[in-house]
């Protein structure tokens, strides 16, 4: 990258020298405001509707019928968010995400790492057969498992309750996991998991002290993509919940629009702000993380 | 030392529960549901074997194919966008943004994190006609251009539309740290060297850095029309598939069929069937690189 970088330099001072003064500072004025536009365009595409959300969702309810909607809210009411959270049920719909969201990805990320670990440091016949049956998890489309699943749970008595949803995420939460935990723990040198096994470490001390916190990085980038995943599911929360106090963030908001987001425009607004608002904060934090795990599981999956 | 890494217990113990808990939720419904598709019936009136007639319906199912345009077309619209979008920003952060392009970089992606639903209501108002005008219509009302202001979503042809515009929203940010990675892992000397014979703007993208960036392009373009040919979650939440059947793909007609019709073994053979589709559509993407490279 630096060395690019160092070279572009170079070559642009080389081609500098071919042209007249005169002719490339307008040229790269031009250049320049021309790109400034464009960003400042982009700006306006992929930030304008994100504001508009959060100033509307400040708005009383009479300024969306007596104004234009693209005017500013008069002040900041919090009116909406209380309607939202108590009427609306966002405050139930948040829990039962965090209820189902939370185990879920404690599952994924143990049993991700303990197989991801099996799979690239023990050695065994059969291993590189299990990792392909795993990879193959990442290409299947979810529709196709949707109708056994719901036989299964129908008949476990499981429909209607969040184990339904913490098994299915967990299930499928792990192809993608245990692949890109096993491409970290390949990057562990080897000499050291030997070094522990002569000082007469057992395979758990190995696995639990040497091993796993060598991964940290990559488990937290892991639990990142897999969080956004999780709270941002529809399908398998649609199809496995039908009561209205079991319902995710996401299947909750779809049915709160249904229901009086239509007529009541400022609590609908500050419930997907609601939705959005745990995304935002582990991005705002995070995003680093986020670009690198989200862009590796879609190249290798 | 030998001994302890080729502990077939201690494997076992490691590897076991995933394994198990993605073979029952996965592996058996995949086999299952490959089942249902020889059957008729539901999980609460029973099942009847009907041997291949689901897929008999299947094919003179006019409903059926009008989702399998709609989903190709959709997916097709999109991947074109997405990754043709993403391809435009990446160039524009790696030779007109240089170090800068990091915040940008990180603004643009930001939509791909966000919910799915959350983002579909938005639109939905954005572009709302009743009870009162969303931003669209209200700022062509300010600007007197009457005529424009129509129900976006209540029409097949501009809910389309909708629908692009808001997938391609979402996720070009995503496509465009893919390829800028690309981008960046090129070797910078042949593009030196083009630079010295002259070559500049449209010309060294064409003839020097697209044909370095193929490989990354052809996965790039494999992975969204393998999403979205899976387009579920925007399209429920903007149109439902409205008006009509216009804007129903085909996994929200295997939805419906199954869970509002009662019929899982056609249900399951629609679900084969887009799965079908997307694996000739990724061969056939596979085979045409492979003719390009040859």
């Amino acid at each position: 990258m630096l060395r690019t970088l160092t070279n572009r330099q170079e070559m642009e001072a080389s081609v500098r020298k071919a042209r007249t003064r005169k002719g490339r500072s307008a040229g790269r004025l031009v250049g320049r405001l021309s790109i400034w536009v464009i960003i400042a365009m982009l700006m306006v595409i992929e930030v304008g509707p994100l504001l508009w959300l959060l100033l509307s969702s400040f708005k009383a309810n009479n300024e969306f019928t007596l104004k234009p909607l693209w005017a500013l809210p008069a002040g900041i009411d919090w009116q909406n968010y209380v309607d939202a959270l108590t009427s609306g049920n966002i405050g139930t719909y948040f829990l039962n995400s965090l209820l189902t969201v939370f185990p879920s990805l404690a599952l994924i990320l143990l049993f991700g790492l303990a197989a991801g670990f099996a799979l690239e440091v023990m050695v065994w016949r059969g291993r590189n057969t299990v990792l392909l049956i795993f990879l193959a998890g990442i290409l299947v489309p979810v529709q196709i498992v949707l109708l056994p699943l719901f036989t299964i749970y129908f008949q476990a008595q499981l429909i209607d309750t969040r184990w339904a949803l913490i098994i299915t995420y967990t299930g499928f939460g792990l192809p993608l996991t245990v692949f890109l935990m096993a491409t970290y723990f390949k990057a562990i040198p080897r000499e050291l998991i030997e070094a522990a096994v002569l000082d007469g470490a057992s395979i758990y001390q190995v696995f639990l002290r040497i091993a796993v916190p060598m991964v940290a990085n990559g488990l937290i980038t892991v639990a990142l993509v897999q969080f956004f995943f999780l709270w941002n599911d529809l399908l398998f929360s649609l199809t496995f919940i039908s009561s209205d106090s079991l319902r995710t963030i996401q299947t909750g908001l779809l049915n709160f629009t249904g229901e009086f987001g239509q007529i009541q425009w400022g609590p609908t607004f500050a419930a997907i702000c609601l939705a959005v608002f745990p995304t935002l904060i582990l991005y705002l934090l995070l995003n680093q993380h986020v670009i690198k795990g989200l862009t590796a599981g879609s190249l290798k999956g | 030392m030998k001994a302890l890494l080729h502990d077939w217990k201690a494997t076992l113990v490691l590897v076991g529960p995933a394994l198990l808990v993605y073979t029952l939720v996965v592996l058996i419904p995949i086999l299952w549901s490959l089942g249902y598709t020889l059957f008729e019936g539901n999980v609460l009136a029973g099942f009847q074997f009907v041997g291949f007639h689901n897929f008999a319906l299947l094919v003179a199912d006019q409903q059926f194919w009008q989702a399998v345009l709609f989903t190709m077309k959709y997916a097709i619209t999109v991947t074109v966008g997405q990754v043709g979008i993403g391809l435009l920003l990446a160039l524009l952060y790696f030779f007109a943004l240089h170090k800068s392009s990091g915040v940008i970089r990180t603004l643009v992606f930001f939509p791909v994190v966000l919910p799915t639903v959350a983002v579909a209501q938005l639109f939905s108002k954005l572009v709302e006609i009743s009870p009162q005008y969303g931003l669209v219509n209200s700022l062509l009302a300010t600007a007197h251009l009457d005529s424009w202001i129509q129900p976006w979503l209540g029409q097949g042809g501009t809910a389309f539309w909708v629908i692009v515009f808001m997938d391609i929203w979402r996720s070009m940010g995503f496509y465009a740290v893919l390829l800028f990675a690309g981008l960046v892992d090129l070797p910078g000397e042949q593009i030196e060297a083009a630079r010295i014979d002259g070559a500049a703007g449209w010309r060294l993208v064409r003839h020097v850095v697209l044909p370095q960036l193929q490989p990354i392009l052809f996965s790039s373009l494999i992975f969204s029309i393998n999403g979205t040919l899976k387009v579920f979650d925007s399209i429920l939440a903007l149109t439902n598939g409205g008006p009509g059947q216009t804007t129903t793909p085909l996994t929200l007609y295997m939805f419906n069929t199954a869970f509002s019709n009662g019929e899982y073994g056609y249900g399951s053979t629609i679900a084969t069937a887009l799965a079908m589709l997307s694996l000739c559509v990724t061969l056939l993407i596979f085979g045409s690189a492979r003719r390009d490279v040859a």
